[in-house]
C-alpha cells in the first residue's frame, strides 16, 4: 500500500473519541489491503494520482484560526458550521438548530447520538463502491451528524463548510458527514468546500452519507469550490427509502484533481432521486464525476443533468453508471451529460453504463460533446456584441439552465456571478449574465 | 450612405457574387428581388461579415468607411443591422440579456450614454408592442422554439432598439401571414427616415406593396442586371425573372 497517508494515520489514531476506534481500526485494516488504482483500473481509467505521489500530513491543531472571506462562501441564515483545515470554528458557525433537527460534531456526540452514529456511519458505502472509503474511516477523527426527526420540515437550510487555508505544505484532511433524515422529515443541506489561499497542497477525502427514511424529502447541494493546488477524492453515498426524494445539486470548480463518486442506491419503493451537475475545468485541471443509480426495487425514478465546460488543456471524465437489478420493475431513469469543449485542447471522457437486468423499464440516456457554434456567435456579433463577450455569454448559457433551477435563491445569487466571473478574465465581459 | 463597387464573393470556393454595383443613399428604400441562387442572401451575409463568405474582389463602402476591413461587431457598431432570413435558436441565452448586451454595445460606440435598467426596459416593452409580440418573450432564450413569425418579430424589435444607419431585411416577409406581413411592415416604415437607409430582399412583389421603395433591382447570376422604380417590381410579378435573364 502506498504510505502517502502514513503520517495522517498514525495522527488519526490518537486523536478520535474511544468510540469512533473500532471503526478507526477497520477502516486501517482495509486500506493496508487496498491497492491504490491505476489507469488499468477501469473506474480510474482517465484520472490520474500522480497527485497523491507526495506525503500528507494531518494539520496540526492551530491555537487561532485563520481569518476567512464572507465572499468565499453563500452567506446562509440557517445552522451552520465551518472548519478550516478539518478543524472545527465555533467562532464562525451558527449552532442555533430549531427542534427536530440534531445537528453535531462527532466530538461532541452524547453517549445516545455516539450510539446511533455508531450503527450508521458506513452503512450507505456499498461495499466496494468507494475505494477511498477506508482510507476516510482510518483517518476519521471528528465528523458531523445531522438527524432531522420524523414528520419535521426544516425551513432555513443547514450549511456545512470545509475550507482549507493553504496555511501548511501538504495537509490532508478526512471529512464525513452522515445524515439520517427521519420519515416524511424534509430538510435542505448545503455543503461547501473551498480554499481561501491557494498555497500547500491539500487532499481533502470528503465522505458524505445520506440515509432516507420513506417518505423523507432532502434536497442537497454540494459546491466544491476549491482551485489551485488541491486534491478532492471524496463522495456522496445515499440510501433512499420508499417514496423518499432526493434533489442534488453538484457543481466542480476545477482544481488539480477532483473525483467524486455520486452513488444512490435506491431501497424502498416510490423514491425518486434528481441529480444536475456542473463541472468547470480549466487550465491543466481534472475534474472527474462518477455517477451510479442503483435501483433495487420497483417504482422508482432518477433523472440525472450534468453539463460540463472543459477549457484550455483541462481534463474531464463523467461516467453514469445505471443499474437496474432484475426485481426493478417499473423503473424510469434518465441520465443526460452535455459538454462543451471551449479549446482544442481540452478533453472530456464521457461515459453511460447501463446494466439493465429487469424487463419492464424506461431508461434513456445522452452524451453529447460540442463547441461553441460559430453561428451563434456570428448571430451576437452582428448585433455589436463583441466576440470575447458573446463567447462568455454563450459558454455560460451552455450551463444556464441548470442554474435558473435551483431551488435556492441565495445559492442561486452566490453562484450565478461567482460561474459568470469563471469564463470571463475581466469582469466587464460577465456584465450581462444577471 | 452604402457604396458597393464591383463585389465579388465566395461560399465554400462556389462564386456567388460577381461584380455586384449597389449605390444606396441615405434615407431610401432599396428592394432587391431575383430568382433563387442569385446570390440575395449572401450579399447581405457578406456585408455582415459572415465566416466561410470571402470577398475576392470589389468594395463596400458605409457611411464612408471600407466596411469589410471591419470586424462584425464593428461593423454593427458603424450602423449596420441584417435581419436573417433564418434567425440563429440559442437557447440559455436570454432575449433579454442578448438585447441589452447588444444595445450597450451599440451605445457606447456611438458615445450614447448607457441606458440604466429602468429606461431599457421601456425601451424593450415598446418595441415589443410595436411588433406586437408577447413580454413573455424577452425573458425566454434568444429565438429559442420561436414560430417563424415570432423570429422575424424579434429580429424587428432588435432592429428598433438598435437604430441602425442601414437594415438590410433577408426575405422577412417569408413565412409570414398576412396579418403578421402587416405588423412586420408598419414597423419597418415606422423605422424610415432621412437618415435610415433599408434594403428589402425578397422574392415577391407582395411586400411592397406595403413599404413602397425608392428602387428595385433585379440580381441576377451574382450581379445588378436590371434597376427601375416601383414598377419594375409589378413587372417582375407579372412576368417572371427568365426575360431578364436573356437582358444579362
Amino acid at each position: 500500500m502506498s504510505d502517502f497517508m502514513r503520517e495522517a494515520l498514525a495522527a488519526a489514531a490518537q486523536r478520535a473519541p474511544a468510540w469512533l476506534e473500532p471503526m478507526q481500526a477497520r477502516g486501517r485494516n482495509l486500506w493496508g489491503k487496498t491497492t491504490l488504482p491505476n489507469r488499468k483500473t477501469e473506474a480510474w481509467k482517465y484520472t490520474s494520482l500522480q497527485a497523491l505521489q507526495q506525503p500528507f500530513s494531518a494539520p496540526a491543531p492551530q491555537a487561532r484560526g485563520a481569518a476567512i472571506s464572507e465572499a468565499s462562501l453563500p452567506q446562509l441564515d440557517g445552522p451552520t458550521l465551518i472548519f478550516t483545515d478539518g478543524q472545527y470554528r465555533q467562532d464562525l458557525s451558527n449552532t442555533a438548530v430549531p427542534s427536530g433537527l440534531s445537528l453535531v460534531r462527532f466530538g461532541d456526540a452524547t453517549a445516545e447520538q455516539a450510539a446511533q452514529i455508531s450503527a450508521a456511519l458506513g452503512t450507505a458505502v456499498l461495499p466496494g463502491r468507494h475505494v477511498f472509503s477506508p482510507l476516510n474511516d482510518a483517518t476519521l477523527v471528528d465528523g458531523v451528524f445531522m438527524a432531522v426527526a420524523a414528520d419535521t420540515q426544516l425551513e432555513e437550510p443547514v450549511h456545512i463548510a470545509w475550507l482549507t487555508t493553504g496555511q501548511s505544505e501538504s495537509t490532508s484532511i478526512t471529512q464525513r458527514l452522515l445524515v439520517c433524515m427521519g420519515p416524511n422529515s424534509q430538510a435542505t443541506l448545503v455543503e461547501s468546500f473551498a480554499n481561501t489561499a491557494t498555497g500547500g497542497t491539500a487532499f481533502t477525502n470528503g465522505l458524505t452519507e445520506l440515509l432516507l427514511d420513506r417518505g423523507a424529502h432532502l434536497s442537497h447541494y454540494r459546491l466544491h469550490l476549491e482551485q489551485g493546488d488541491v486534491v478532492h477524492i471524496g463522495g456522496v453515498h445515499a440510501r433512499q427509502g420508499a417514496d423518499s426524494q432526493l434533489h442534488g445539486f453538484h457543481l466542480a470548480l476545477g482544481s488539480v484533481l477532483k473525483r467524486i463518486d455520486l452513488v444512490v442506491d435506491h431501497q424502498g419503493s416510490g423514491a425518486h432521486c434528481s441529480m444536475d451537475g456542473l463541472y468547470l475545468p480549466r487550465g491543466t485541471e481534472t475534474v472527474d464525476y462518477h455517477t451510479c443509480m442503483e435501483h433495487a426495487v420497483p417504482h422508482c425514478t432518477s433523472r440525472e443533468r450534468f453539463r460540463g465546460i472543459i477549457a484550455d488543456e483541462a481534463t474531464a471524465i463523467f461516467n453514469g453508471r445505471i443499474h437496474i437489478h432484475p426485481e426493478a420493475q417499473k423503473t424510469r431513469a434518465e441520465l443526460s451529460n452535455k459538454n462543451l469543449l471551449t479549446s482544442n485542447k481540452a478533453e472530456i471522457n464521457t461515459k453511460p453504463e447501463l446494466e439493465i437486468y429487469a424487463d419492464d423499464v424506461q431508461c434513456a440516456h445522452g452524451a453529447t460533446v460540442a463547441q461553441l457554434d460559430p453561428l451563434a456567435l456570428h448571430y451576437l456579433r452582428t448585433r455589436g456584441v463583441p466576440r470575447d463577450e458573446a463567447e462568455v455569454m454563450l459558454s455560460y448559457g451552455f450551463i444556464n439552465e441548470l442554474v435558473e433551477e435551483i431551488g435556492q435563491p441565495v445559492i442561486k445569487a452566490f453562484l450565478k456571478p461567482l460561474l459568470a466571473k469563471r469564463f470571463a478574465h475581466d469582469a466587464r465581459l460577465a456584465r450581462h449574465i444577471l | 450612405m452604402l457604396k458597393i463597387d464591383n463585389l465579388h464573393a465566395k461560399v465554400d470556393d462556389k462564386d456567388i457574387l460577381k461584380g455586384l454595383n449597389l449605390t444606396v443613399a441615405a434615407g431610401e428604400v432599396h428592394a432587391i428581388m431575383g430568382p433563387n441562387g442569385s446570390g440575395k442572401s449572401t450579399l447581405g451575409h457578406v456585408l455582415a461579415g459572415r465566416p466561410g463568405y470571402t470577398v475576392t474582389a470589389g468594395s463596400a463602402r458605409l457611411l464612408g468607411q471600407d466596411l469589410l476591413e471591419l470586424d462584425t461587431e464593428h461593423r454593427a457598431h458603424l450602423g449596420l443591422f441584417l435581419a436573417y432570413q433564418y434567425p440563429v435558436e440559442i437557447p440559455g441565452v436570454s432575449n433579454m440579456e442578448f438585447l441589452k448586451a447588444s444595445v450597450d454595445a451599440v451605445r457606447e460606440h456611438r458615445g450614447d450614454p448607457a441606458l440604466d435598467s429602468m429606461s431599457f426596459m421601456k425601451k424593450a416593452r415598446e418595441a415589443c408592442k410595436a411588433v406586437d409580440l408577447d413580454l413573455a418573450f424577452l425573458k425566454r432564450g434568444v429565438n429559442e422554439g420561436f414560430s417563424g413569425g415570432e423570429k422575424k418579430r424579434n429580429e424587428l424589435m432588435q432592429m428598433m432598439l438598435l437604430e441602425p444607419k442601414l437594415c438590410i431585411m433577408d426575405e422577412t416577409d417569408s413565412g409570414l401571414d398576412i396579418d403578421a406581413l402587416q405588423v412586420v411592415a408598419s414597423g419597418i416604415n415606422a423605422m424610415r427616415s432621412p437618415d435610415r437607409s433599408i434594403i428589402l430582399v425578397t422574392h415577391y412583389q407582395r411586400l411592397l406593396t406595403f413599404i413602397e421603395p425608392d428602387h428595385v433591382h433585379v440580381l441576377s447570376g451574382g450581379r445588378i442586371v436590371k434597376s427601375g422604380d416601383k414598377s419594375l417590381a409589378l413587372e417582375l410579378e407579372e412576368r417572371g425573372y427568365a426575360w431578364l435573364e436573356d437582358v444579362a
